[in-house]
Parts: structure tokens; C-alpha cells; sequence
């Protein structure tokens, strides 16, 4: 305490003037970082919007009957996506297929069963890092095991196999949180009434869980619908005007279709590109309102 | 009825500095006033005599030779929401400078809301509101044109749990001052407001740390160093040692006593031993049907823990409620 | 060892010994197919880098895989790469940060409410759709006006497409790294008679840093491996430049160019997209495992 032997140290008015809080200053600072704020978002939203005008106003007026209900074609005024959306929508379904039961039992094994702290902890870090390997990857590995070593050849289902496993993580870790979000006192309710493990798993726990994993899956399914680069390495081709066959080969998606007229700079064909786009963005709209829809109805039955 | 009264409550002794002499644990005592050392805490030298209760809410008065009024912090008729819940009924109560005073009550009785009203912390949360008024040295802090930026420089806070920030023990110290444009040696300033708060010799080699490494009471008393670092006048204390262990509370409560020589202390606790020891003056409050907090009373330490007037502090002080 | 009495014992019935297996079968999946992936590409790669050597490959500075004479330098490509990518953090640092402490730290729920989902929508916008914004609007018409001697593609226009993908990632992921920085810090802050923008800039954001360090991180690892916005952006031309408006070739565009013609398998090209990829994995690997370590730091501080 040598500082101050016992004057009033806290002296406001002796030690007022050594502060200077230029409090205009501190406030302009805060005022303009939040105008920063607000430019930012704007910009962001600008964006959005911008893009979002850029491809409404080019490809709405391609959208007719015709463009829904042809395939491919050299003439932009006689071609359509047709073979491309069944082929997406095909994609779509199989990949749902696949990786509902696979994701959703890996999930309750790492939620439910796996006591091993060790292994769970290496089976979900891998979960993890798996979710950040870029797609392009996934083509690669879909090419070398379903195309080639399987021998699927460049067939919808290696297509969308490759895709599965891409997806699969982001099945997973929705499944995870689903189960999660479970409250423990229904697992004692049922493990009390003498269920054994799986019974109550499935009688008690996956019920209650079941809005939150088929909004997972959903939005993996729209994440899956908009995947391209995976695809141009198991062989989806630009150019199929039939319908696809899952195990003939040959087959189209819409992102595929995209890219193709994309980067034809023809006038009318950026104009088919456009309308694709519009395509694929009511597909994601509506599969992600039908996530929404599902979690609304699901969760007003199970509420806790 | 205060100071001469045969019933003692041992609080800390304010020795002039440095060591504490150890105490004994601290109970109420009934019996003959104890030595010199362990009686209230003799007034300091120019300021009014015995406070006593302040009957009513008439002007603060202005008695001292120092030409300070005795009150600092006047809470008028105060009410608080939050939404629609009511928190706060008609709260009236000074709080004296240079003094401990103690918000004792049951949890969830508005303690800490009206602490927070105090230095308009409640101000952050969205669906607080407030009537009445709350007046520093005069001023309504809440009146048109006050910052409360400005509020809560000249009346510190220390929370809860200790919250030193994620940086070194130096740089937690120095934010204050920092940020307020201090203009003098900073060094000298981090060192002085360390040593106030009785943490230096632990710390004097490691400033460079990170607060988060000291251990809890170290924390506290870096979050007091911290506050008193921008020379504030009011410093209000809520539950401060509830997350501490009984070693790490005395600490405290002795550096409470000392820093109480130049500030003005409001500390919420729900230890009523705390308040017995550490504080002079204590107001009880305790919530109505409706959970709506409000004063029940208010005096010296000393007679609300050995001679309450209303039935409700008896009963909460003696254990059978709260 | 005694025998549980019979009324207490119980068989574990056969089908629900098999829906277990079935249940870590699914579980093993992940590891299968990182282990799939790994062994693919280091298979393929090493029959690559029998023809080619490590070296020339990790040093040279030419690239060119369809036209004789074949040189594999990958250089070229890699700078590509991290230049798109540098590009677009460039853009995506601030613009995502700063999203990120407004809708932590200033926006009102309700605009919050609004706010994220369209933050979502722009993350969930398919990549190849980006593309195409990029050479139908940003190349031709935002950078033609801009930039004098920009080509169709060009890093830049690339960088830009990138940077929009990404800024959604940082921001969210900064947003929550901003709002798990406990309250008593915030109040802390103010008590001490800080304005709101000091708490933020001194206090919430600091001590958010790793969490926000990880995003940025993450956000990287995304722009490398990114591929159908740079394909379309960027284009195909595999040049050692740091000219933003030069078009480059990115790693990932390069595979997509050898998958798109009719390249037999077996052939040196055809190997050279394993190695390319391999390369990429290693890369996201490592910034994927550098933002775990940034994130677990992250975690031990509270």
C-alpha cells in the first residue's frame, strides 16, 4: 500500500481528470462498425438477390410444357430437361433408400450401443472428418469401387452410390442429434417395463426421434440433388434424351445438364441453363418445405 | 439503540493495512461488547457519526464536515418488470457512503435486479423495465441524456461467479483504464489497483498469464482489482463468493472491509452470516404472493440479526424461512 | 463363477444379435470408406508416380496432360487452386465475420429469424449453380465493366463465386462460436462501463478467436476442394501466374476435365487424376485436422 498511504485514493474528483473516456468518440466508433454490420449484410443479401433475379428472369420465360417434357436437343427452342429430372428425382429416391437405413443404424449404434469410449470417439471423429472431404473425392472413390471394381460401369446406382456415400456423414450426425434430443426418462420408462436394448430402441426411442431423422434425410436428399462434380467422374453423361434405366448405363442429372448448357455461350442455351436452375431450385424448395412440413406435423404427436 | 447496544457482532477489523489478524469464526454474539477491535467499525473521521436508520426518504442528508452527502445511491419508489412478470414492488432505500450494505432475502426475491438497477446492467436485458427513480449523488441515472456507459464506470460491479476475461492477469486489469483513456502510467495503475485488492505478491510474477489460470478466490480478487482499476465510487457485489470456498470468502470479506474505507459497497448475499460479518448497514427483502420483491427492513447490521422489528426478518434470520 | 439363477438369465434372441452386427456394420461404414478412399488413391497414385517421380511432380513448374509433350508438374495447379481460394477468403473473412458478430451480437431475434435462413439458402445453393451465375453475370457483366482486360475466366471471377459459397460458412460458424462466449464475459465488460462495441471487439470476439480461427479454417478447406463454380468460373488453362485475371486450372478442375473427355483408363492422364487427388485430399485432410485442433483448444478454455 505504499502507493497511497491512506489519502482517499478513490477520489473521484482527484482522479478524474488522468480518465479522458471521450465517450463521442468510443459511441462514433460503435455506430460506424454497426453501419459496417449492415453493409455487409446488405451486400450479402444483394447477392442473393441479384442472382437469384439473374437466373428467375432468364429462365422463367423457358419454362413451358415443352421444356418440361423433352429431352436434349442441338436446337434450343426444341430441348428440355425431362431426362434430366427423372434422373435426378431417380438419384434422389435411391440415394434416400440407401442411406436411410444405413445412417439411421450407424447412428443408433453410436448413440445407443457403442459403450466403448475409445472406438466411438475414432467412429465419430472419422464422421467428422469425412463431412469435409470435398465431393470431387467421393467421385473418385465411386469411380475406382462401384464403376470399376464392382463393375457397375457408369450406371445410375454406381451414380448414386457414390452419392450415398457422400451424404451418408450428414445422415449420421442429423440422426445423431435426432436420437439425442430423445430425454433419457423415456429410456428408463421402457428399460423399467423389461425391454431389452433393441426393444426399447425401437419402441420407445426411434419413434420419438423419427421427425428429426426424416427432416435429415430430406435435406440430405437436397443436398444430394444439387451434387455435380461427384457424378461427372462416375460417368453421368450430358447428353441421354431417354429416360434412365438405374442399372443400364447412361443416365443424366440436372446439375449435369446445367453445366453443360452453362458453358455453351450461346444466348439460348445460357437461357436453358437458367431454366434448369429454376428446375432444380423448386425441386430443393420443395423437398426442404416438405422437411419443415414433417417436423411440424411429427413433433405436434411427440411432445414433451 | 445501535452502537451502545450490549449485543456485538464481531465484524472484520479494519486494521490499518496489510495483515489480518486471524479471526475466529464468526458468529452473533450476545453478551458484553468485546474488545476495541471487534466492535462496529468506528466511524472515519469527518463523516456523520452514528447513522442510524433513516426514517422515511426525506433529502440525503448533508451532516458531514466533508461537504459529501451521506448518501450515495437513492432508489425511489422503485418497481421492476420483466415482461409481465413484476419483480420489483415499490422499492425505496438509500445507500450510504463509504459503507458495507448488505441485500439479504430468499433466492429469486429481486436481490440482484435491484443491484443491476443500480449501475443499469438491467438495462441489457431486452424486456426490463423500470419506474421510479434511481439517483447517484443526485443525478437520475436513468434521466434523459445519462449514458449508462458513463453509470457503470463510476459504479463498478462484481458478479457471481468470477468472469476474469480470456487474457493475460495484466491485460484483465488494465481493460478499464484502457478503454477510458486513462492518462497516466499504466503500470503504476495495474500494480496499485492489484495490490488494493490484495492479490500482488500472488500475481507480481505472472501478469503476463491468463486470468483463467488462478484459482477461483484469485479470480474474484482479480475481478475486484479489475473493477476498482477505473477508480469507481460505488462498487456493487453480487453474491461474490458464492462460488468460492470458505478460505477464498474470508479473503474477501477482510478486502471488502478495507476497500469499504473509500468505497461505498452494496454485496447481495444469501449468507446471512456473510452480511452479519461483513456488512454495517443490511436490508432485508423477501418477495410477495405475486413474487414481486419489496423492503421489509432496514437498519444496522447489528439490530437486524439481533433485534429485528418485523416478524418476517426474525424468521429469516434466525433460520426458519428462506 | 456361479450361475445366475434361470429366471434371471436370458438368451439374447438370434434377431437381435443380427441387428446389432447390422448396427456396427453401418457404424464401420464411415471407416471403410476412409480407408476405401486412402487405399484408392494411394493404389492409383503410386502406379502414377512410377512413371513420373515424386519429385518432378512436386517441383515442376509445367502442367500439360493432353497435349504432348506430357509434363506433371503440379505447381501450376496448386497455385491455382490457392489462389481461387485465397481470393475468395479475402472476400469471405470480412464479409462472413462481420455477418457473423452482427447476427451474434446486434441483430434482434426477429431479424435474426429472417435473416438465417436466408444465410442458409445462399450455403445451400448448388455449386454448379454458382457457376453459372459467375459466367453469365459476374464475368460478363460485373467484372467486363470493372476490370479493364479481364478474359471469360479469370481467377478473380472465380475467387468471387468462391467467396460467396463460403461466406455463409464463416459466418454461422463465427456466429456460433461469438454466442457460446458465456454472458458473465459480456457483462463483465459492460460493468466496466465499456461501450457495446468495445465489449464485442475487445472481449467477445477475442475471446471467440479460436472458434472463429476454425471457421475460417474450414471455410478454406471448402474453396480448395471446391470444383464446379471454379470448372465454369476459372476455366481449364494450367498457367504458373499470379495474375487475377489470368484463367488458371484448379486441382479439382483438372480432374473434372480428364473425367469429362474420353481418356482410357490405365492411360498416364488417367493416373494423374489419382495423384491430383491425392493431393487434394492430403490438403483438406490436413486443414480439416488443423481446425479440430483450433476448435478442442477452443473448448478446454471455459
Amino acid at each position: 500500500m505504499t502507493a497511497h498511504p491512506a489519502g482517499p485514493v478513490a477520489a473521484p474528483a482527484a482522479a478524474a481528470p488522468r480518465f479522458e473516456p471521450s465517450l463521442m468518440r468510443r459511441k462514433l466508433a460503435g455506430t460506424v462498425f454497426l453501419g459496417v454490420c449492415l453493409l455487409a449484410v446488405g451486400l450479402l443479401l444483394l447477392t442473393l438477390a441479384v442472382l437469384l433475379w439473374d437466373i428467375l428472369s432468364r429462365g422463367v420465360p423457358w419454362l413451358d410444357a415443352q421444356f418440361l417434357t423433352s429431352g436434349p436437343s442441338r436446337r434450343a427452342a426444341r430441348a428440355g430437361v425431362l431426362p434430366a429430372l427423372v434422373g435426378s428425382i431417380e438419384i434422389a429416391l435411391l440415394v434416400a433408400l440407401i442411406t436411410f437405413p444405413v445412417g439411421v443404424a450407424a447412428a443408433i449404434y453410436l448413440e445407443e450401443y457403442a459403450t466403448d469410449g475409445r472406438i466411438n470417439r475414432l467412429l465419430r471423429t472419422n464422421i467428422s472428418n469425412l463431412a469435409g472431404v470435398p465431393s470431387i473425392v467421393y467421385g473418385i472413390f465411386g469411380l475406382a469401387l462401384f464403376v470399376r471394381g464392382l463393375g457397375l460401369g457408369f450406371t445410375l446406382l454406381a451414380g448414386a452410390l457414390t452419392l450415398s456415400l457422400l451424404i451418408l456423414p450428414v445422415v449420421i450426425i442429423a440422426s445423431m442429434e435426432a436420437l439425442r434430443a430423445v430425454p433419457h426418462a423415456q429410456r428408463e420408462a421402457a428399460f423399467a417395463l423389461g425391454g431389452s436394448r433393441w426393444q426399447v430402441v425401437r419402441g420407445s426411442v426411434l419413434p420419438a426421434a423419427a421427425p428429426g431423422i426424416l427432416t435429415g434425410i430430406i435435406l440430405a436428399m437436397a443436398r444430394a440433388i444439387g451434387e455435380t462434380a461427384p457424378l461427372i467422374l462416375v460417368g453421368a453423361v450430358t447428353f441421354v434424351t431417354f429416360l434412365p434405366n438405374p442399372i443400364a448405363s447412361g443416365y443424366t442429372v440436372l446439375p449435369i445438364q446445367i453445366f453443360q448448357w452453362a458453358g455453351d455461350p450461346r444466348e439460348d442455351f445460357q437461357s436453358l441453363a437458367a431454366a434448369a436452375i429454376t428446375v432444380l431450385l423448386v425441386l430443393m424448395f420443395v423437398l426442404n418445405a416438405l422437411a419443415i412440413v414433417i417436423r411440424a406435423r411429427l413433433s405436434r404427436h411427440l411432445t414433451w | 439503540m445501535e452502537e451502545e447496544t450490549p449485543v456485538t457482532v464481531t465484524t472484520p477489523p479494519h486494521t490499518p493495512s496489510g495483515t489480518q489478524p486471524p479471526r475466529v469464526p464468526i458468529r452473533i454474539v450476545t453478551g458484553p461488547a468485546g474488545a476495541g477491535a471487534a466492535a462496529m467499525p468506528a466511524p472515519q473521521p469527518g463523516e456523520p457519526g452514528g447513522h442510524g436508520e433513516p426514517g422515511g426518504h426525506g433529502e440525503p442528508g448533508n451532516s458531514g464536515n466533508s461537504g459529501e452527502p451521506a448518501t450515495t445511491v437513492r432508489l425511489e419508489a422503485i418497481s421492476c418488470w420483466y415482461g409481465g412478470f413484476r419483480a420489483i414492488r415499490d422499492v425505496s432505500l438509500d445507500i450510504e457512503r463509504r459503507r458495507i450494505t448488505a441485500l439479504i432475502g430468499p433466492s429469486g426475491c429481486g436481490k440482484s435486479t435491484l443491484l443491476r438497477t443500480m449501475n443499469r446492467m438491467n438495462d441489457l436485458v431486452p424486456s426490463f423495465r423500470l419506474a421510479g427513480r434511481v439517483t447517484f449523488d443526485g443525478v437520475d441515472i436513468y434521466g434523459r441524456g445519462v449514458d449508462p456507459v458513463v453509470v457503470r464506470r463510476r459504479v463498478g460491479m462484481v458478479f457471481q461467479k468470477p468472469n476474469p476475461f480470456p487474457k493475460s492477469i495484466y491485460d484483465n486489469v488494465a481493460f478499464g483504464p484502457r478503454i477510458n483513456g486513462y492518462r497516466g502510467k499504466l503500470d503504476e495503475l495495474v500494480e496499485r489497483s492489484l495490490r488494493r485488492a490484495a492479490l500482488w505478491d500472488e500475481v507480481k510474477d505472472k501478469l503476463r498469464q491468463s486470468g483463467l489460470s488462478l484459482s477461483g478466490g484469485q479470480q474474484q480478487r482479480l475481478c475486484i482489482a479489475r473493477t476498482i482499476a477505473t477508480e469507481p465510487e460505488v462498487i456493487l457485489m453480487d453474491e461474490p463468493c458464492s462460488a468460492l470456498d470458505p478460505r477464498a470468502t474470508l479473503q474477501i470479506e477482510e478486502l471488502m472491509a478495507e476497500l469499504s474505507r473509500d468505497y461505498t459497497i452494496v454485496i447481495v448475499t444469501h449468507n446471512m452470516q456473510q452480511a452479519a460479518r461483513a456488512s454495517d448497514t443490511t436490508i432485508f427483502i423477501t418477495m410477495g404472493d405475486d413474487r414481486a420483491g419489496y423492503v421489509v427492513e432496514r437498519g444496522p447490521t447489528l439490530r437486524i440479526f439481533t433485534n429485528p422489528e418485523h416478524r418476517l426478518t426474525e424468521d429469516y434470520v434466525s433460520g426458519r424461512f428462506g | 463363477m456361479t450361475a445366475a439363477p434361470a429366471s434371471f438369465t436370458r438368451r439374447t434372441p438370434v434377431r437381435e444379435r443380427l441387428v446389432e452386427a447390422f448396427l456396427a456394420l453401418s457404424a464401420a461404414i464411415g471407416i471403410l470408406t476412409t480407408v476405401g478412399i486412402v487405399a484408392v488413391l494411394v493404389f492409383e497414385a503410386v502406379e502414377f508416380f512410377r512413371e513420373v517421380p515424386l519429385l518432378e511432380y512436386l517441383t515442376g513448374t509445367v502442367w500439360s496432360a493432353s497435349i504432348k509433350p506430357f509434363r506433371f508438374g503440379v505447381l501450376p495447379l496448386v497455385t491455382g487452386t490457392l489462389l481461387v481460394a485465397g481470393l475468395a477468403l479475402l472476400i469471405a473473412i470480412p464479409l462472413g465475420l462481420v455477418s457473423g458478430i452482427y447476427l451474434a451480437e446486434y441483430a434482434s431475434p426477429r431479424i435474426r429469424t429472417v435473416l438465417k435462413p436466408l444465410l442458409e439458402l445462399i450455403a445451400g445453393i448448388p455449386t454448379v449453380v454458382l457457376g453459372f451465375f459467375a459466367i453469365n453475370f459476374i464475368s460478363p457483366i460485373l467484372l467486363k465493366s470493372l476490370v479493364p482486360g479481364i478474359g471469360g475466366f479469370s481467377v478473380l471471377a472465380g475467387g468471387i463465386v468462391v467467396g460467396i459459397l463460403v461466406t455463409p460458412l464463416i459466418a454461422s460458424l463465427s456466429e456460433d462460436a461469438l454466442r457460446a462466449v458465456p454472458r458473465s464475459l459480456r457483462e463483465g465488460a459492460f460493468a466496466m462501463g465499456a461501450t457495446k462495441f468495445e465489449v464485442v471487439r475487445r472481449v467477445v470476439v477475442p475471446a471467440a478467436l479460436s472458434g472463429i480461427m476454425a471457421s475460417i479454417i474450414l471455410a478454406m478447406s471448402r474453396a480448395v476442394g471446391e470444383t464446379m463454380a471454379v470448372v465454369l468460373a476459372v476455366g481449364a488453362n494450367p498457367q504458373l501466374t499470379l495474375d487475377i485475371r489470368e484463367s488458371v486450372q484448379t486441382m479439382t478442375a483438372f480432374i473434372v476435365q480428364i473425367s469429362l473427355g474420353d481418356t482410357p483408363a490405365g492411360s498416364l492422364q488417367f493416373k494423374a487424376l489419382f495423384a491430383v487427388g491425392a493431393t487434394l485430399f492430403l490438403m483438406t485432410l490436413a486443414l480439416n485436422l488443423l481446425s479440430d485442433r483450433v476448435v478442442a483448444r477452443f473448448r478446454n478454455r471455459y
